[in-house]
């Protein structure tokens, strides 16, 4: 069974720590280049390898990740 | 084929910040150990339905500010003295869950009788123990836990063992003492380990209600401010340096 | 028939504490108060009314427990002696700054230092002026006998959760040791769950949904939030001073001359008065009851009327500042004190009076 995911960032409270983008087994998350309104370049999906493994959210110290995902 | 924004559907969701957390935003520096520990308490209090029976005790640290975070009821310590209120608020209110969220220089340094004879009668609350081998709050000044060599305001040439001591492996300590329950050694830099350290955190909040003693969740964490380090580079620090010291895994499990 | 039972002060501080519905006691043992955890664990009162007693591993640590008992609305108490004290006022300055209500008893001895088990009143300074750090003030009722251990309980957390603010009972080691019989008042039960919630809606005993979380914290980084919370104490203060002033006059009304004096010290004066008015010297005696607040206004009315004042404590004078600021010049203020446990006589009393106020 596969699945495809995908995440959804509240952008203007991250922080921009990258511990996500580590944490990411497809490496699909990568900072931004634009600032959010705190001066921080903020995590984004960086193409549509995300699988909704949620690893990035678990990890994320600022509970901004909220993640998706279905069977296909 | 699902277009991402079709996935984005309540249906779906998998993982979110959990309700129990307030829409405060953190005090914390990117990249922080605490945010982490913080949602992963949340979500236990939330999955056991036990909001309303849960009484969280916070330090004077960076963690100070916990209680603007965790939607429960709280009392803030003085400095150290966290076991002290929740020896008194458990026994008082036996049928509640209580807990104290302690760094190493609040746990190991300046509440060390506190939080040694709370383990010694064998109190039935949980303690979450932040060690990260640094005082945060004040400026990243040396810990009882920080390790040798490392530098820190107050070691500003390393941690020598003829001038500083060495570092406290308090949880090892408490572990021999008859009154506690639970002692185990986790982290939370990876999703893996996060998961772990929940399952520990749970686990502790159960045996508090069995009345069986206290249980001890120590999290190794980073302080990526105070060491000088961005929070991922932190998180490698941690696992070549802080793990050889303090290995993560259970240290006693009375009913096992 | 109210029942009386000898017993020493220490003792009716640990019967009232069950017999008034204390819901628990934290202490550890100092010389010469050991008598009020021995009486508490000696009767059990976890089985009968349910009280906790718990010996703590230090005086830091029983008073952590009574902020943390204090912060679920429970009445909560511990006591201790002068050098116990010392180490609880970080505490005490942490009770007071997040308003929590609970009472503390001071049964002094001598110091500085370890000083001496022997009585002394020499914690005067230290509890009405502070002790810990911090603008605040502690409620300060002070015993003249094992009967007002007794009462002074039941008193004591009444205006403790009438104002959230932390009391001492001052006694000191004569008040403590000494034997009397004492009357015990029909006991009360201790509150259940709902009476504490509607007396303590601030309690953190656990937040239901939908509610506001309850936060217990002296913490508040922004300057601006200090101020308005130390005005906030203030006006508390302004209001406890304005309502809750205690003292006993002793032959006040037609005095020349007036003693001050609390505590053990209050009886030993009453003596020395009675002897003073034999010789025709008409002598009177002023017992502040309640030490903060002081009562001052009494003071400064029977300082236009009397010839002098004199304060007699069991200490280098410390009192007797508090009296000077009250009589404020309309009368002149004279001292006599004993210390490292010496106690004065009234004889003592009576010739250290006549040598302040030249007389025969």
């Amino acid at each position: 069974m596969a699945f495809k995911g995908t995440i959804e960032i509240d952008i203007q409270r991250c922080k921009g720590c990258s511990v996500c983008m580590d944490n990411c087994p497809n490496k699909c998350i990568r900072l931004s280049k634009a600032v959010n309104s705190k001066g921080y370049r903020y995590a984004e999906l960086a193409n549509d390898g995300c699988v909704g493994c949620a690893s990035c959210a678990v990890v994320c110290p600022d509970s901004v990740i909220t993640v998706y995902r279905v069977k296909i | 084929m699902d277009t991402l924004s079709d996935i984005k559907k309540p249906e779906n969701l998998v993982y979110g910040k959990p309700a129990l957390l307030t829409d405060n935003i953190m005090h914390y520096c990117p990249g922080c150990s605490h945010g982490t520990v913080h949602k992963l308490i949340a979500e236990v209090i939330e999955d056991m339905g036990i909001q309303d029976k849960t009484i969280g005790i916070s330090p004077v640290g960076c963690s100070v500010f916990a209680y603007n975070y965790i939607d429960i009821d709280w009392q803030e310590a003085a400095h150290g003295r966290a076991p002290a209120l929740a020896t008194a608020t458990k026994r008082l209110c036996p049928d509640k869950y209580v807990f104290t969220y302690q760094g190493d220089g609040d746990l190991a340094s300046i509440g060390t009788a506190e939080i040694i004879h709370a383990c010694s009668r064998g109190e039935n609350i949980v303690v979450i123990f932040i060690n990260n081998g640094i005082y945060g709050m004040t400026g990243g000044q040396m810990a009882p836990t920080t390790l040798i060599g490392m530098k820190t305001s107050t070691t500003p040439y390393g941690r020598d063992p003829k001038l500083n001591g060495f570092p406290l492996k308090i949880t090892e300590m408490l572990a021999a003492l008859d009154g506690t329950a639970y002692i185990t050694r986790q982290a939370v830099h990876t999703a893996a380990a996060a998961r772990k350290a929940k399952n520990a955190i749970r686990k502790g909040f159960e045996y508090s209600a069995k009345g069986i003693g206290l249980s001890f969740i120590e999290i190794v964490s980073t302080c990526n401010s105070g060491w000088k380090m961005s929070p991922t580079d932190a998180n490698r620090w941690m696992v070549e340096n802080m793990f050889a010291k303090y290995p993560l895994g259970d240290i006693k499990d009375v009913l096992k | 028939m109210t029942e009386k039972i000898l017993m020493k002060g220490n003792e009716a501080i640990a019967i009232s504490a069950i017999r008034n519905g204390v819901d628990g006691y934290f202490g550890y043992p100092i010389t010469p108060q050991s008598e009020v955890m021995e009486t508490l664990m000696k009767e059990k009162p976890w089985e009968t009314t349910g009280m906790v007693v718990l010996q703590a591993e230090s005086e830091l640590s029983s008073i952590n427990m009574v902020y943390g008992g204090a912060c679920c609305g429970k009445k909560v108490m511990t006591s201790s002696s002068s050098p116990g004290i010392s180490l609880m006022s970080e505490g005490i300055s942490y009770l007071a700054g997040a308003e929590l209500p609970c009472v503390i008893v001071d049964v002094m001895r001598g110091g500085p230092g370890l000083g001496t088990i022997q009585p002394s009143q020499s914690d005067y300074s230290q509890c009405v002026k502070g002790g810990g750090h911090g603008d605040y003030h502690c409620i300060v009722i002070a015993p003249a006998s094992p009967q007002d251990m007794y009462d002074f309980v039941d008193w004591g957390f009444e205006l403790a959760f009438k104002y959230r603010n932390p009391v001492i009972i001052l006694a000191d080691g004569i008040i403590g040791q000494l034997m009397e019989k004492v009357e015990l008042h029909p006991s009360k039960p201790r509150r259940t769950d709902a009476e504490i919630l509607a007396a303590a809606p601030w309690a953190t005993v656990g937040k239901p949904a939908g509610k506001e979380r309850n936060i217990i914290t002296s913490l508040s980084l922004d300057a601006g939030t200090q101020e308005a919370f130390n005005r906030k104490l203030l006006a508390k203060f302004r209001e406890i001073e304005a309502n809750e002033v205690k003292y006993a006059g002793y032959l006040t009304e037609d005095a020349e001359y007036l003693l001050v004096a609390f505590g053990c010290a209050s009886r030993i004066c009453e003596a020395a008065v009675d002897m003073l008015r034999e010789e025709g010297i008409m002598a009177g005696l002023l017992r502040p009851i309640t030490l903060y607040p002081f009562p001052e206004k009494e003071i400064s009315r029977l300082a236009s009327r009397v010839r002098s004042m004199m304060s007699i404590e069991l200490n280098l004078g410390q009192m007797v500042e508090d009296v000077r600021l009250a009589v404020n010049g309309k009368c002149p203020v004279g001292f006599y004190g004993r210390q490292g446990g010496n106690v004065f006589t009234p004889e003592e009393i009576m010739e250290e009076f006549k040598k302040f106020n030249n007389l025969k």
